[in-house]
């Protein structure tokens, strides 16, 4: 196995890594009993699989191409700032419009406020 | 600290100019200069040595990297286990994180690490409401992971 072999290989491991990442957290929407533990799977472990497949090919590129690819690195930094926001609104969204939860156990503080707030109102 | 930086810069180019060349290493001999000037003069500024909270901006990032990965993985684990034997649950958390930034950098960090996501902020930016996935064995472990969170937002903000 020479350099460039290798460096391929690194490459090509990551974003394997990153689509089997995103296939199980895609299994996770599938399974999970709510929106809540829903969002949970979408946009945490699928962050991770779209993180991973962009750095492998970024490494990929800068590797075998001699060329350091400024627009994946925009890109992982893009995906790493919006991903939590988009996903903490929807929930948020579905909280306040009364989304039910499964078989929760403590689901305190949250509920109490909201109605104290809507008796203030 | 935005500051010391631009001062920093400015010693750089001053540096240029007593060279009189224009290249890029010389301003990278200027910069570190001027750094180690900044560094001497470091009890005139009414912050810290600027170069501290870049470190700990790195050790921030380090560390959320880490808890990225390892939540992951837990996740993972809850995702392809035979019985999904889940308790999920909103719990209240309160913070001393002060202004926004820092309460927004907070909410991001947690719900990015699996098994928390962050349901909603009260109104005076005092408590977050977590939705965690697995809250009975999670919240002891999840309490030690905000807090060193909070601690390293702490230290770069301080």
């Amino acid at each position: 196995m020479n350099v460039s072999e290798i460096d391929e290989f690194i490459g090509a491991l990551l974003i394997l890594i990153g689509g089997i990442i995103s296939v199980i957290s895609a299994t996770g929407i599938i399974r999970f009993p709510d929106v809540y533990t829903r969002a949970h799977a979408a946009t945490k472990s699928t962050t991770l699989g779209v993180l991973l497949s962009l750095v492998g090919a970024f490494i990929y590129i800068w590797l075998t191409e001699n060329y350091i690819s400024v627009r994946l690195m925009l890109g992982i930094v893009f995906v790493f700032i919006t991903a939590p926001v988009s996903g903490h609104l929807i929930i948020r969204a579905a909280y306040r419009s009364k989304v039910n939860m499964t078989e929760d156990t403590v689901e305190d503080e949250l509920k109490k406020v909201l109605d104290n707030q809507t008796e203030v109102h | 600290m935005a500051f010391q930086i631009l001062l920093n810069f400015l010693l750089a180019v001053t540096w240029m100019f007593f060279e009189s060349s224009m290249e890029l290493s010389t301003f990278i001999v200027g910069y570190l200069l001027g750094a180690l000037v900044i560094f001497f003069m470091r009890r005139f500024f009414s912050s810290r040595f600027y170069v501290y909270r870049l470190f700990s901006i790195i050790k921030l990032m380090l560390i959320f990297l880490r808890e990225l990965l390892l939540s992951n993985l837990a996740v993972l684990k809850v995702v392809l286990s035979p019985k999904l034997d889940i308790q999920p649950g909103i719990f209240a958390m309160e913070t001393r994180l002060t202004s926004d930034w820092e309460v927004t950098l907070l909410a991001n960090l947690i719900t990015l690490t699996p098994g928390t996501l962050v349901v909603d902020v009260s109104s005076d930016n005092k408590i977050l409401y977590v939705h965690a996935m697995d809250i009975e064995d999670a919240e002891e472990a999840i309490e030690d992971i905000r807090s060193s969170f909070e601690k390293a937002i702490m230290e770069v903000s301080r």
